[in-house]
Order: structure tokens, then C-alpha cells, then sequence
């Protein structure tokens, strides 16, 4: 299967965000994940399907204060 | 004596709030925000880089536990994207609190605060804890409020800029006005700087760049914690009145 994960192609034989952040060696519990723009629960990690094609962006806290 | 800041039920036990961004590296950050005894740090929503993994993770060495998370929309310049970083960041936090920037120009990095004021309404509405970063200008500031701001930021100066509070009456109306607590985000350079925010009666500032940019960060960071208790117990004090002539503090009688 192939989509996109932060802009970049992406292929994987993973099926759900689960899998592809376990692939990816990301720890669910410090990311947020957004698929297709939509912001994805973190309980629905484990059953949310990817498909062909979608746009996924994973996300986490960096150094920062102002702008 | 029991001042403790408190906004929305959260209690802040320190009045400093700190930034994470434009340090050396991850310990010398959190050997600073642990000198500065600051318990709200902000952070930054970025993508994670997938194809360089780095192992370190910024909360690996600040504990979510012992610090409160603050996360920013830094860098956002519409609604759209601001409220896409905010919700992110609940959802990657553990806090419905977000900084909301919603930046206008790229040079002053001044908020765009027609479109801070749309955020703001709309993520209050959502249940966001908001927290937005404004201009000192009080008419904005009094919006923000009333469209469900938990607190207003407003600048002190341009971000980074160290120029320090830069309109000091401006703030005091916003302070006179103001039914939820003010933080001065943005334009402290030195401790004085920070002092002088909180006894015009700020509730709390949040300093980056002064701490981070300083020859020695942790250093700096200590000094701007004694500043905020300094000028926070000089606001509660209540400072003398101004007068143009001298007057004598010791006694004239008993004199030779």
C-alpha cells in the first residue's frame, strides 16, 4: 500500500496507524496522528484502516516558545 | 502569604512560564527550566521526521508529569492552520491548553488579531483552554475575553526582540480592564524587564529567547525567577507614590 506520512511517500504492507507508528518506531502515547486533515483519536490508533493514497501527518512536540 | 495564580481551576505554582525553543540542546533546557522554577512550558507541534529518526524526544527530558505542557501554534499565519496545530496538540497532549499565535508578518512577527480573535472564539468554543498572544492594545484585549480567553497575552515587544515592556501604560489599561489573568508574552530582554511586567500587576510572563539567548541560560534563568517573585511582591506590597521632592525617612528630632 502507498500514501503519504509527513509529505513523503510512504510504502507499507501496515494496515492501521497502530502499525505504522509501530514500523516507524513511534511511541503512540507522544504523537498526535491527523489523516486526511482529520485529527485521529489515539484510542482508534489500533482500529483505523489506512487506505491507497491517504495523507497522513505525524506530529510531536519540539522546542519552541514563542512563534 | 498564599498568591497562588489560578486560571480555569489550574493552579500555577510559579508565575514564570518558559519557552523550549533556541537551546543548545535538550539537557541544557532542562537544566534551565529547572532553574527558572517555572512549572508551564511551552513547546512547538512539528512534523516528526521520518526517514532521520532521532531517539531523544524533548519529554524525555521534561517530564509531562512534573511540568505542565503548553503548546503553541508558532509559526501558524491563518485560522485554518492555527486551529489545525491546536487540535493536534490536544490530541498529542495531555491538556486541553493551547498558546494560540496567529502570526501576521513575517519581519515584526506581530499577531494577525482579526484572525487571533476568530481562533480564539472558535476553539473556546471547542473546550480549548486559550490562551492567545496578542498586541498591547486593550480594546483587543478586552475582545479576547469576551470571545472565551482563559488569559490574554499580550506582547511586551516583538518576539525575541529583548526591547523589554515598551508600553507600560498600555498594559496597565489592559490590566485595569481585564477580568481574566494578563501574561506578558514576548519582548523581555533582561530580569528587570520581567520585574517591572509583574508590578504593574501581570499575573505571570513567559520568557524564551532572554533565557535561551543569554550568554548563560541557566544562569538567567535563576535571575528571572527571583525577578518575578521580586516584582510580584512588590505589585502586592503597593509601591510609594512618585513625588518631585526629596523626604526625610529619618526622625529631625534627636538631632545635635
Amino acid at each position: 500500500m502507498k500514501f503519504k506520512v509527513n509529505g513523503e511517500d510512504y510504502r507499507t504492507e501496515r494496515k492501521t496507524i497502530a502499525g505504522l507508528l509501530e514500523e516507524l518506531n513511534i511511541i503512540p502515547e507522544r504523537v498526535a496522528v491527523e489523516v486526511n486533515l482529520k485529527v485521529m483519536k489515539r484510542a482508534d490508533f489500533k482500529d483505523y484502516r489506512l487506505n491507497e493514497g491517504d495523507s497522513v501527518e505525524i506530529v510531536y512536540f519540539v522546542g519552541g516558545g514563542q512563534y | 502569604m498564599e498568591d497562588t495564580l489560578i486560571i480555569r481551576g489550574i493552579e500555577f505554582k510559579s508565575r514564570l512560564w518558559v519557552g523550549t525553543g533556541k537551546y543548545k540542546d535538550f539537557e541544557e533546557t532542562a537544566k534551565a527550566i529547572e532553574a527558572s522554577g517555572a512549572d508551564v512550558v511551552t513547546v512547538a507541534v512539528r512534523r516528526v521526521n521520518i526517514i532521520d529518526r532521532k531517539s531523544e524526544n524533548l519529554l524525555d527530558y521534561i517530564d509531562p508529569k512534573k511540568y505542565k505542557i503548553l503548546p503553541n501554534t508558532a509559526g501558524c499565519y491563518t485560522v485554518e492552520d492555527a486551529l489545525r496545530y491546536s487540535r493536534l496538540a490536544r490530541e498529542a497532549g495531555v491538556s486541553d491548553m493551547i498558546k494560540l499565535e496567529v502570526i501576521g508578518d513575517e519581519k515584526t512577527l506581530f499577531p494577525d488579531t482579526i484572525g487571533l480573535l476568530k481562533a480564539t472564539e472558535i476553539l473556546a468554543e471547542e473546550g480549548f483552554i486559550v490562551f492567545p498572544y496578542t498586541n498591547d492594545d486593550p480594546i483587543m484585549a478586552k475582545r479576547l475575553e469576551d470571545a472565551g480567553a482563559a488569559a490574554v497575552m499580550p506582547l511586551g515587544a516583538p518576539i525575541g526582540s529583548g526591547l523589554g515592556i515598551r508600553n507600560p501604560y498600555n498594559i496597565k489599561i489592559i490590566l485595569e480592564q481585564a477580568k481574566v489573568p494578563i501574561l506578558v508574552d514576548a519582548g523581555v530582554g533582561t530580569a528587570s524587564d520581567a520585574t517591572i511586567a509583574m508590578e504593574l500587576g501581570c499575573d505571570a510572563v513567559l520568557i524564551n529567547t532572554a533565557i535561551a539567548g543569554a550568554k548563560d541560560p541557566i544562569v538567567m534563568a535563576e535571575a528571572m525567577k527571583h525577578a518575578v517573585i521580586a516584582g510580584r511582591l512588590a505589585y502586592l506590597a503597593g509601591r510609594i507614590q512618585k513625588k518631585l521632592y526629596a523626604s526625610a525617612s529619618s526622625p529631625i528630632e534627636g538631632m545635635l
